[in-house]
């Protein structure tokens, strides 16, 4: 019992060659060389393809079979999340909520193809602006570009814009009644208008600011979940809040635009919100002991 | 300057343990010296309660400690830097019969054993599930249980089992398990049949009461317990597995760190192998001597903290039951 032994009780297995196969669909003689892999996520992996038709982009999201797991639970799983997924997708559409269309599922094969959604996400069209208006006050213009924006400040107008679309989108969404689960500005894309659908304000977007200018699509809905708890929409509201600080420092100030929005698009958006201030003093899980 | 020697006194729940540890803080050798651990084991179909395991504790501190001692070889107790012992969290009554908190000396004992650098936590036992990853001088809890810990479900559904308590009740739950592996000639390697228990993971959370529930009922129905302990298994560690994946990607590490009780189940550590080889990743864990609460995880912890400047003077010696993983300060990192 006491003899002392320092040496590692089991030893690691060797790191193997992270590359993954591609989803078996996109291994057809007709889809090869079409796919790019975008991001690999604890799930799945997201591809790039225009398998489909050539001038057609798709988003291809794979869920390949997990090793570990036992093979009808795995089964069971995959299945079950490819199909939540997508119902959830159809419903989003269905009740206005701009999501990326549903082009096909095989969910005995883990995967789901929808639209490509053009533009960037709202992380970096964010970081983007800030970065400009950092360069616009340089040092010595007593370090206004390092400073919090604040709401009347001048040219921040398409920021508090696309904040407000930002939180409109969020209140469409659980007015859908659907939680999306991991809602982070890296989750929702900024898809620039039409030509001949402008934004209804009659606003000209200008060079400088065009890329703040588009409509919200929210996207990855793989942690999300049907249901109307408001506990669960003020921890949906309470991870943007978190994300929003953690990526965006300088525009933290400007969340309460995303929350005003929010309220005006979401007629049981007051709960929620009390809810949150509630999620905010303990943190996202619920006060736990041990 | 000469190593230092800490005494780490471990017993906040049923297992006592004591151990004598030497850190030698120029090159950051860490030695064990002495590593005892003395088990209240309560009859089968029980649990431990807090009275009993006082006093078991306190019958067994002083012939522990002075085992510690003498295994460790050290002259006179006066070499001894300082005395940790664990804080909280953990059952009152015993904690006071021997500052530290549990998961953070469970965490660094791993890191010292197995060498990994900063890898992501799953800490599993019977108090605790939680995925822990490392930011800016806390230990992170990125998920967690909703409700009860993986270890306490598995105690509890070997209490209604009836599965012996010695030397511990995920040890012979695993050994029983493990029959439901092989064919009936005991060497044919076979999946085991997957029960239908709810399958309760919510992002990085997960939650263990219903499959306690649900497994309780199949128990009624189905004769065999090694088929139902390793169909159950086969649910619970998948879950285990994939929050720690997701936390994972969420942090872009490639190392697991498996520690706590039910840490010592092969199936998991097998699983978890599984897993993070597919990320380019390894996987490390420890054995028995060192998952399970003992004295030296206490004793290491202590002697970091103790390094970095933190005293205790004796009467202000307290315990609390309640004490999160990220409320410790961990002076001693600095990545």
């Amino acid at each position: 019992m006491a003899t002392p032994e320092p040496a590692a009780a089991i030893q690691p297995p060797p790191p193997t060659d992270p590359e993954f196969p591609l989803p078996p669909i996109l291994q057809h003689p007709s889809a090869v060389g079409l796919a790019e892999l975008i991001t690999q996520g604890a799930e799945g992996r997201l591809y790039r393809t225009s398998w489909l038709t050539p001038t057609r982009l798709c988003a291809l999201k794979h869920r390949p079979s997990k090793p570990y797991r036992h093979p009808t639970l795995d089964a069971r799983l995959t299945r079950h999340r490819i199909l939540s997924e997508a119902r959830i997708l159809q419903k989003c559409r269905r009740e206005g909520v701009a999501v990326p269309a549903l082009y096909g599922i095989d969910e005995s094969q883990g995967v789901l193809s929808m639209e490509w959604v053009p533009g960037r996400p709202v992380r970096v069209e964010v970081n983007e602006f800030l970065r400009r208006r950092a360069e616009k006050y340089p040092h010595s213009d007593g370090g206004r570009g390092k400073e919090e924006v604040t709401r009347d400040e001048e040219g921040a107008a398409p920021l508090l814009g696309l904040m407000r679309r930002v939180g409109e989108a969020v209140g469409k969404l659980h007015k859908a009644g659907i939680v999306h689960g991991d809602l982070t500005t890296s989750n929702m894309m900024v898809r620039p208008w039409e030509k001949d659908k402008g934004p209804v304000n009659g606003h000209q977007a200008d060079e400088e600011d065009y890329s703040l200018e588009g409509e919200i699509v929210i996207i990855d809905f793989g942690l999300a979940s049907q249901g109307s708890a408001d506990e669960d929409r003020a921890v949906d509201l309470y991870v943007l809040e978190r994300a929003f600080g953690s990526t965006h420092p300088r525009a933290e100030a400007l969340f309460t635009v995303v929350l005003e929005a929010y309220k005006d698009t979401f007629k049981a958006a007051p709960v929620v919100l009390k809810k949150l201030e509630d999620v905010r003093m303990r943190g996202r899980k619920r006060s736990m002991l041990g | 300057m000469a190593p230092l020697y800490a005494l780490g006194c471990e017993g906040s729940a049923n297992k006592l343990g004591i151990g004598v540890i030497s850190h030698d803080p120029e090159t950051n050798k860490t030695k064990i010296l002495s590593n005892i651990r003395h088990t209240f084991v309560s009859p089968p179909g029980t649990g431990f309660l807090p009275k009993d395991t006082a006093a078991h504790h306190r019958a067994h501190f002083v012939s522990v400690a002075r085992e510690a001692l003498r295994a460790a070889k050290l002259s006179s107790p006066k070499d001894l830097s300082c005395i940790c012992y664990t804080r909280g969290p953990g059952m009152g009554a015993p904690s006071r019969a021997s500052p530290s908190r549990r998961a953070p000396c469970h965490i660094e004992m791993g890191r010292v054993i197995t060498g990994a650098d900063n890898p992501v936590v799953l800490y599993v036992s019977g108090g605790n599930t939680q995925v822990i990853a490392y930011a800016e001088q806390r230990y992170r809890i990125f998920g967690e249980t909703l409700d009860i810990a993986v270890g306490n479900c598995i105690d509890r559904f070997a209490r209604t089992l009836a599965i012996p308590n010695d030397p511990f009740p995920g040890y012979n739950v695993e050994q029983l398990a493990k029959k439901a592996f092989f064919k009936a000639d005991g060497t044919t390697k076979r999946e085991p049949i997957l029960l239908d228990l709810p399958y309760a993971v919510k992002g990085m959370d997960c939650s263990f009461s219903g499959i306690l529930g649900a497994a309780d009922l199949l128990a009624a129905q189905m004769r065999k317990q090694d088929a139902i302990l390793a169909g159950g298994g086969e649910t619970v560690f998948a879950m285990l597995v994939e929050i720690t994946e997701r936390a994972m990607a969420h942090v872009g590490s490639k190392q697991v760190l498996v520690v706590g009780g039910v840490g010592c189940n092969e199936r998991l550590q097998e699983m978890m192998g599984l897993m993070a080889r597919d990320r380019g990743g390894s996987v490390y864990a420890t054995d028995e001597r060192f998952c399970i609460d003992n004295g030296i995880m206490i004793g290491l912890a202590g002697l970091l903290a103790w390094e970095t400047g933190f005293r205790t003077p004796f009467e202000d010696s307290t315990c609390t039951q309640r004490f999160r993983t990220d409320e410790v300060h961990i002076k001693w990192r600095t990545d």
